[in-house]
């Protein structure tokens, strides 16, 4: 999969990331083909997280390309990249401290023309973001936490609200941080589900994260990084039965 | 209406204006401590244009905005870089050097100040005023508000959702200073006689402080801020030379009940609420 696909929605070629002596990635190569689910795992520190910042721009990478959508976006600013249309979700979740839920799912939207669009009230001057973030608030489930102040909720929504946000923007690539950490299993089923439903309309999906169950059964293909390298790449059963990787990973700290 | 109450509604509104300015500025995160600097390049511009060519104020008063604007956006640039304490010493040494300029800027009288302008109405001021609140208050339910909002939260996760922070914090400066420069100009208008004391930094300091007082949350707190920093001084008169050292306590105790200010959104919205109800 490292060479040029055609159908691929994002691909990463020899990136690689130092901070100061520190190798935290190196020499990455990756694929996100069309409307799939791609998992990144590896312990704590290979660097996904790391990886997640260097995609939408929030770290430059010191080697390496990334393309996205057939355009390099390497050295993009991280709002350029997120209108190209690559949404992210954070490991410690990134909510406006003022916001409720239903601003969060107005404040993120594709960026729209004309002055005045953006300087009146958002019911009269955009109605097409209104009855977006309505959907995108339906979707989720998060009707009754509409005016509620979206860092004043429980974990496992706060999370949905993230997530709901990274939709509104209209991304042809979502980018999951550990979406579950701190769900219980009911939370997790429920999002799994809705992370189905949106790969169904065609979106893609990049994601990190640590519940190996979530993982297996829902991405159809998976990278292992450690030490900041890719030590395997697969779909899940292959993954799940490579020697390196029960080595470097599931066999010593985790089961599936 | 008494000339003393008069001059009190003046000060009102122009001390309105001057904590807008702050409020626009400060709904992005940046604190500015000079926009007396503005307020004074609003100032003696208007005057110049109404004095020397002859201009009629509301003209004077739009391309002083916009002359001040362009200068906030000069401004807002290297505010970049700054955070917190460090952009609020930078912007108040702005406002230090607009002052000293005019000081010494003898076309426009240096220290001994610049007269000649024609006496402007309590009334036309306050359509200023009530324009101004009112377009905030409109901008406050816009897009570019909660984009705003987003940066002033947490800069970094906002340019991660696709937010151009430099445009909108630059931006925020620009607008800033423009409603700054319009309260000079009613200002030097409604005082017909400025010099560059009146643009010193304790000017700065109160604009800031009638937004943390009356609410910096919302614009309408502006209005709030401006009227009892306008007005407790007066009320407090009863206590003789010991009324700045009340003012001063009962500005703390405000701020420890609340932190952000007396008027924020759900007090304005149980407000709206109960206006609307028979």
């Amino acid at each position: 999969m490292t060479a040029a696909s055609p159908d691929a929605v994002l691909r990463l070629s020899g990136v690689g990331k130092s901070f100061g002596g520190i190798r935290a990635l190196s020499d990455v190569y990756l694929t996100v083909p069309q409307s799939r689910i791609v998992g990144v795992i590896g312990p704590n520190g290979a660097g996904k997280t790391t990886l997640f910042n260097v995609i939408t721009g929030a770290y430059r990478p010191n080697t390496g390309d990334i393309i996205f959508d057939g355009q390099a976006v390497t050295h993009w600013p991280p709002y350029r990249i997120v209108r190209a249309g690559i949404a992210r979700t954070f490991q410690n979740i990134r909510l406006f401290a003022s916001m409720t839920v239903w601003e969060h799912l107005l404040v993120a939207q594709p960026r729209r023309r004309g002055l005045m669009r953006n300087i009146l009230p958002v019911r009269w001057a955009d109605a097409a973001a209104w009855t977006r973030a309505e959907e995108v608030l339906t979707f989720f489930g998060l009707e009754e936490y509409r005016e509620v102040i979206a860092r004043t909720l429980p974990y496992g929504i706060q999370r949905k609200v993230e997530m709901a946000r990274a939709v509104t923007a209209g991304p042809k690539l979502l980018l999951l941080d550990e979406p579950v950490a701190g769900m219980n299993h009911d939370e997790a089923a429920e999002l799994r589900a809705l992370l189905l439903r949106l790969n169904k309309r065609g979106l893609s999906i990049l994601l990190i994260e640590h519940d190996m169950a979530f993982v297996m059964s829902l991405c159809h293909e998976l990278y292992v990084l450690d030490f900041g390298a890719l030590i395997a790449q697969g779909d899940p059963a292959n993954i799940r039965s490579n020697p390196a990787v029960l080595d470097a990973y599931l066999g010593s700290e985790t089961t599936c | 209406m008494s000339t003393y109450y008069a001059g009190l509604l003046a000060d009102i509104g122009i001390l309105t204006l001057g904590a807008l300015s702050v409020y626009i500025i400060l709904a992005t995160d940046q604190l500015s401590l000079g926009n007396a600097g503005f307020m004074g390049i609003g100032s003696y511009l208007a005057s110049f244009l109404t004095v020397e060519l002859h201009w009629p104020l509301t003209a004077a008063l739009v391309a002083a905005a916009l002359a001040a604007s362009l200068i906030g956006i000069i401004v807002g640039f290297p505010a970049l870089r700054l955070k917190g304490i460090y952009l609020a010493i930078a912007t108040l040494g702005f406002g230090e050097m607009v002052r000293s300029f005019f000081l010494i800027f003898s076309p426009m009288g240096g220290s001994g100040g610049y007269r000649g302008m024609q006496h402007v109405s309590l009334g036309y001021i306050w359509i200023w005023v009530a324009g101004i609140l009112v377009a905030v208050m409109v901008l406050e339910r816009s897009r570019l508000w909660l984009q705003m909002r987003a940066i002033h939260d947490d800069e970094t996760a906002a340019s991660l959702v696709g937010l151009n922070t430099t445009l909108i914090k630059v931006g925020a400066f620009g607008c800033g200073a423009a409603v700054a420069a319009v309260a000079g100009g009613l200002f030097a208008h409604h005082s017909v006689y400025i010099e560059p004391g009146n643009f010193g930094f304790e000017r700065s300091i109160d604009f800031v402080l009638a937004v943390i007082l009356g609410g910096s949350t919302v614009g309408a707190g502006s209005l709030v801020g401006a009227a009892l920093l306008t007005l407790l001084p007066e009320w407090l008169r009863f206590v003789a030379d010991w009324r700045l050292a009340v003012f001063g306590v009962l500005l703390i105790l405000v701020l420890l009940v609340r932190r952000q200010g007396i008027l924020d959104r759900p007090l304005l919205a149980r407000l709206i609420f109960r206006s609307n109800t028979p």
